[in-house]
């Protein structure tokens, strides 16, 4: 109700008085008077406790699914309770983008830090401080590989359909080609991109794991890549590179990704994290902020913004992104998440993933109609089967609590996580008997 | 202060996880890592002190005066944090049935319906995930729209010379080429430059209103119907709005799309850098041409829908949902009396921090009234004295104030851009005019010594040149 304005009508009147007015009204003279607003048609304002009942009355109406086996971009992982803790400081909260360098060493740091952790965990050399999403990354990861006579991408058929809605409006709207490879047994065929690939084209990209939850030949995409002088770039989800082979060892030109399983809340699709690592070859065509390491006057270690001349405040229309703004507080956020779980503890998290979907896979391919899809190696998601109505099927789930697989072509999309015990899968795995055998 | 990787001891771990429960799976050796990533390795207590220690060198908004123009920093609300952190948000999955998130969909409706009617807008999405984002996707609304009537030839986008960065490059990321106009000596659009400007080729118009020096353009009517005769559409670039909420809306300025900055109008924190939100709002016309998806309410409830000429996708899912929560709780909290309140305590801060800083002696660029912020000049101070934009910022840090935006409109060459907001105290501001008047008497005094402010920071000024031609972007192991 109060604006969280401080100032009394009394502090007002004499701050008016200074400036030679007797109403706040002549400030806004300059307006037009036939623009001017008589009233806005809005509830009036509440108090803290009103405003409070009502954000948790619709918080209420929402379901929490005590179960989570869907996947499909939005992962469910357990938070160390720390990350909350760190993240809401509200220090790193409160602050903008770090222009003082001078006051903003710490929050300068922890972005420093995280684009190392994210060059750890890709094998590539360097980082940005983040985008907006997983599908602003791959499309600004498009935008990179332009060359002069070089332009069209070349987007695998199997990376989340999300990723390649917005490759496509990114790359419409300047003119990039896109083209998009048909996915063969879920996969994406290194002979089939070959064919496909021509001499001018500019970058291929693929998932790894990919949609459906397969893994790639990432050596075999990456090197057809190669061979007609086009980049690669590799989508990937962070989390499973606690122990998948790198972007950096199969020679990726540019990793990108989600980073929203670092520790970042399903929270209905966002905020999230895009990262983006790149080949020192790469670097400035990195876009958005980029935070350096340089030393004071004295000598002292410092961080600043840095290769700013990439960026739209210093050159304008010739700026390759626009990006201002990122996601900086998440990236945080994944920052804190990778400090507490540690190379044991994030490698122990991604077996986890991979072992609990693995003992999940075969035991619900053993229910009769509920076949697995494809037979190539997956992480955490794998496509089975569905021998009713997959929204029918979810709906059962629903009742007991259990928010089921994704409905995809073909089948259900399922993904377990650290968070689906044995215990949790077993009850799965006994309602869809139940429902199978009906 | 050490990094995280020097902090680092072998064997130092926190215990979060359980023992796995199901067999262990083993994948080929040839599509694994060859070895761990690494990570450092860190006891809780040493995470936290690492973090307690960064946060301690960090300056946000409730540490002290933040007056950074063009980015409203005004103060975060304490129960914003609280509804963006309830489970039945959090812990949603984004593709859960539409049945089961309800909730969530009414807070998206109901936050762009109250957005709506603040800017007199007749649709909107909430995908953009910042202001540059919305930029994008408003420049992208007016594509389609041009392309809709087959009007090809339209491939031109008007900007001011004091616009925003972003404005200009989002341009260029939507397909168009740029026309930049000059100002005039007041610091608004110069007309006749418009009207020289604008032809068939012209697909629209980008401004902010109030501009980047704070003033509201008294010919902003006139500027509309110029660019629409030609043929072309308006694009409102929202970062300003706390100057007029509730007072003047760009739907009655004849802007035809616009976007916000929740995380500077609507309260949401900053982060560092983010995550911010840039809803896209758009007059009926632009409306079919909606990223995917925007909600619906019919008798059965909310849905996700995609509209029928829709753009396409700006992003994976819906937006930066938890920042819509907060604005959403902010705009609640005021209602239809405390936003125009905003606004009047917005400009009323402004002008009299203004005043005061004038009758100390700094130079205005535009002498007068302003809106919610102002634009001083140093370039006289900095010829007399050889104290610069960049040396006043800089000595304002050790008197434990955020400096104001330097060097920003570009068309004041020594600019220190002051936005106070509507949430500071007048006692706060008679602080800062305080140590502002301080600061002008050193530099008379002694301008040269001002080069090497600050003196009581952590650090002195960074080596900015060095670090960009030896850009060191990582740590690295010693050898
Ligand atoms: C006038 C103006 N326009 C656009 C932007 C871009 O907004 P964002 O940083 O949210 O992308 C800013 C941000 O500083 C701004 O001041």
């Amino acid at each position: 109700m109060g604006g969280y304005i401080p100032n009394s009508a009394a502090a007002q009147q004499a701050m008016l008085e200074s400036l030679g007015l007797t109403s706040v009204q002549q400030l806004f003279d300059c307006i037009p008077s036939e623009m001017l607003v008589d009233h806005l048609n809005i509830p009036e304002g509440m108090s803290e406790l009103e405003v409070g009942e009502m954000l948790t009355a619709m918080a209420d109406k929402n379901k929490r699914f005590s179960t989570v086996f869907r996947g499909a971009g939005a992962y469910n992982h357990y938070i160390p309770s720390i990350v909350k803790a760190v993240t809401s400081k509200k220090e790193f909260l409160t602050a903008y983008t770090p222009y003082q360098a001078e006051i903003s060493q710490g929050v300068l740091q922890s972005i420093f830090e995280y684009q190392t952790m994210i060059c750890q965990l890709t094998g590539m050399d360097v980082s940005n401080a983040s985008v907006y999403d997983g599908a602003t990354a791959a499309a600004e990861a498009v935008v990179m590989c332009q060359e002069r006579k070089r332009s069209c991408a070349v987007v695998s058929g199997a990376l989340n359909p999300h990723f390649i809605e917005v490759i496509q409006t990114y790359c419409g709207s300047r003119g990039i080609p896109v083209e998009i490879l048909p996915v063969q047994n879920g996969l994406t065929d290194p002979a089939a991109l070959s064919a496909a690939l021509k001499a001018d084209d500019a970058c291929v990209l693929f998932q790894n794991p990919n949609y459906y939850g397969l893994l790639e030949n990432c050596d075999a995409l990456t090197e057809a890549a190669h061979a007609v002088g086009a980049k690669a770039v590799a989508v990937v989800n962070p989390m499973t590179l606690g122990i998948l082979k790198t972007p950096g060892a199969y020679g990726a030109d540019i990793a990108v990704g989600e980073g929203q399983p670092l520790g970042i809340p399903m929270a209905f699709g966002g905020p999230y994290l895009g990262f983006m690592a790149a080949t020192q070859a790469m670097m400035r065509k990195l876009p958005g902020r980029i935070v350096g390491q340089t030393t004071d006057a004295k000598g002292n270690r410092a961080f600043v913004l840095t290769l700013q001349a990439r960026e739209q405040h210093i050159r304008r229309e010739k700026a390759s992104s626009s990006v201002c703004s990122n996601q900086a507080l998440c990236a945080l956020t994944a920052a804190v998440y990778l400090a507490s779980m540690g190379p044991d503890g994030l490698a122990d998290c991604a077996k986890q993933c991979l072992s609990n979907a693995h003992y999940a896979a075969s035991e619900i391919a053993k229910i009769p109609g509920f076949g697995l899809r494809h037979n190539a190696p997956f992480f955490h998601e794998f496509v089975t089967e569905c021998p009713i109505c997959p929204q029918l099927l979810n709906e059962k789930l629903a009742e007991k609590g259990i928010l089921g697989g994704l409905p995809v072509e073909g089948g259900i999309l399922w993904c377990a996580t650290e968070m689906n015990n044995k215990n949790q899968i077993d009850r799965l795995v006994e309602i869809l008997k139940e429902v199978a055998a009906q | 202060m050490k990094l995280l990787f020097e902090r680092s001891t072998v064997g130092h771990k926190s215990e979060l996880l359980p023992c796995c429960s199901t067999p262990a799976y083993e994948l080929p050796a040839d599509l694994l890592r060859a070895e761990a990533p690494a990570l450092p390795q860190l006891a809780e207590i040493e995470v936290e002190r690492h973090y307690t220690e960064l946060a301690k060198q960090t300056f946000g908004v409730n540490d002290g005066f933040y007056p950074l123009g063009s980015c409203t920093m005004k103060y975060n609300p304490s129960i914003n944090e609280d509804m963006a952190a309830l489970p039945g948000f959090t812990k949603l999955h984004p593709l859960q049935p539409e049945s089961t998130v309800q909730g969530a969909l009414e807070a998206m409706y109901t936050a762009t319906e109250l957005l709506q009617e603040i800017t007199g807008m007749d649709a909107m999405t909430l995908q953009p995930s910042a202001g540059a984002h919305g930029e994008y996707t408003g420049l992208l609304l007016i594509r389609a729209y041009h392309q809709s009537r087959g009007d090809t030839a339209r491939t031109k986008i008007i900007v001011p010379d004091s616009a925003h960065g972003t404005n200009p490059a989002s341009a260029v990321m939507a397909g168009f080429s740029v026309v930049n106009i000059p100002s005039d000596e007041k610091g608004c659009v110069d007309l006749d430059g418009l009207r020289k400007a604008v032809g068939p080729d012209t697909a629209g118009l980008m401004l902010t209103n109030p501009n980047t020096v704070g003033i509201f353009d008294p010919n902003i009517l006139e500027i509309t119907k110029i660019v629409h005769e030609a043929g072309g559409l308006c694009y409102y670039d929202g970062a300003n709005l706390n100057a007029v909420m509730g007072m003047a809306r760009p739907g009655d300025m004849g802007f035809d799309c616009i976007h916000l900055n929740l995380h500077k109008t609507f309260s949401t924190p900053h982060g560092g850098g983010g995550p911010g939100s840039g809803p896209v709002g758009c007059k009926a016309h632009l409306a079919q041409f909606l990223p995917t998806p925007v909600v619906v309410k019919t008798e059965e409830g909310y849905h996700l829908h995609a509209p029928e000429a829709s753009l396409g996708r700006m992003r994976s899912l819906y937006g930066n949902f938890l920042v819509v929560i907060r604005a959403l709780t902010y705009v609640l909290s005021l209602g239809k009396e405390g936003i125009p309140a905003a606004s009047q305590g917005a400009v009323l801060n402004a002008n009299y921090l203004m005043k005061k800083l004038a009758d100390l002696g700094y130079d205005m660029a535009y002498p007068g009234f302003c809106m919610h912020e102002f634009v001083m000049d140093i370039g006289k101070l900095k010829k007399e004295t050889g104290a610069s934009a960049m040396e006043i910022a800089k000595r304002l840090l050790d008197y434990g104030m955020h400096p104001p935006t330097m060097y920003f409109p570009l068309i004041v060459h020594e600019a220190l851009m002051v936005e106070p907001t509507e949430t500071e105290s007048k006692e706060t501001l008679d602080a800062a005019a305080e140590v502002y008047g301080k600061i002008l008497a050193e530099a008379k005094e002694d301008g040269q010594r001002l080069h090497d402010a600050p003196f009581n920071t952590p650090i002195g000024r960074p080596d900015e040149v060095g670090a960009a031609r030896q850009p060191i972007l990582r740590w690295t192991p010693a050898e």
